[in-house]
């Protein structure tokens, strides 16, 4: 499965739910599948979304799910012990791990090689890190829920986009109608 | 007057409850001040665009931010500061030990010192200059402008305002 996939089935799992979504494909993917005020979706700024989602869930008791790639992760690997130092549990970090730049011509990054995400989350001191395949996806993301604890989830899954529109909507819309599912 | 606990009553007399930092030698008396306290929430930061990333997602979270950091940083957060916190149009205070002025012992320092006030005129960010420690009566107001116009805000702290760097 491509990441597209991976959305489109999660889709129904995800609209309850505060979404921060990661620069470029990802984003407009999420935009194009299924929008809804709750999705926070990033314009610019790569490899902040694990960052944003971690200040909104230590700000707020409603569970958030950042929805990351592994490019953004290796961008600002700085975040992971911030996370498995800090991260309380309504916070959930969903890496899509393609092995490479998606937005940017599925350049490879080195979790195609030799790099293991979860295994440096879990080094960073991330205690509940789950490593899944694409098609596992929608369950793993239901018992991180569930759980009550923070998730690292590392979703395994085939390189490739869809071709989706780029998002046009103004950033300051996209961040008050969020602001105001937050507060809702 | 004790200028960590002053700065830190300002904050939180303006709701900051969520602060991220990133040391440096002239700021650990505020760093240990606000780390202490209970009305204000401190998570370090591994780099200062990460910072800049949880500052986002307080304040859409509901809680007011403040990030404070190194001058150096100006030139690691360029594009944070214009395509996240600028462009979706957020409030964020920095506090910043403004390294390579007067009163600087390390050479290396006053590299960035030269572009730091050019660096933030060119992103359009508001910038107050803290020389004297009586410089401090400015941040009550300061931090009042950045919520209501709901931009990046620069304070620049030289080593002067610290009361020297080490040697004096």
């Amino acid at each position: 499965m491509i990441r597209s996939e991976i959305l489109k089935e999660i889709a129904p799992i995800l609209r309850s739910q505060l979404v921060v979504c990661n620069i470029g494909i990802p984003s407009q993917e999420l935009h194009a599948i299924d929008d809804q005020p709750t999705n926070f979706y990033m314009l610019g700024t790569m490899g902040l979304a694990s960052s944003i989602g971690l200040g909104l869930a230590l700000a707020q008791p409603k569970p958030v799910i950042v929805i990351d790639g592994d490019g953004s992760i290796l961008t600002n690997l700085g975040t992971l012990p911030t996370i498995g130092n800090n991260a309380p549990g309504n916070y959930i970090l969903m890496i899509i791990d393609n092995g490479s730049y998606g937005s940017t011509g599925d350049q490879p990054t080195y979790t195609s090689q030799s790099t293991d995400l979860a295994g440096m989350a879990r080094a960073a001191g991330c205690a509940r890190v789950v490593e899944v395949q694409d098609k596992d996806t929608g369950p793993a993301l239901e018992e991180a829920l569930a759980s009550g604890e923070a998730t690292v989830l590392v979703v395994k899954c085939d390189s490739g986009n869809a071709k989706m529109p780029v998002i046009t909507m103004d950033p300051v819309v996209i961040r008050d109608r969020f602001m105001k599912a937050v507060a809702g | 007057m004790n200028i960590d606990k002053r700065i830190a009553d300002d904050l939180a007399a303006n709701g900051v409850s969520f602060v991220t930092t990133v040391p440096c030698k002239q700021l650990a008396g505020v760093i240990e001040e606000i780390d202490h306290r209970d009305d204000i929430f401190h998570i370090p930061s591994n780099k200062e665009d990460e910072g800049m990333g949880l500052c986002a997602g307080a304040w859409m979270g509901g809680k007011r931010p403040a990030i404070i950091m190194q001058n150096t940083a100006i030139g690691v957060t360029i594009n944070a500061l214009a395509t996240l916190i600028q462009y979706y149009r957020m409030p964020l205070p920095m506090l910043i030990s403004y390294r390579g002025e007067l009163r600087e012992p390390v050479a290396c320092q006053v590299e960035m010192a030269v572009h730091t006030k050019a660096l933030l005129a060119q992103l359009n960010i508001p910038a107050y200059h803290f020389h004297w420690q009586k410089d401090v009566e400015e941040l009550d107001n300061i931090l009042k402008y950045t919520f209501m116009c709901n931009k990046p805000v620069a304070i620049l702290t030289d080593a002067n305002f610290w009361g020297g760097y080490g040697d004096q």
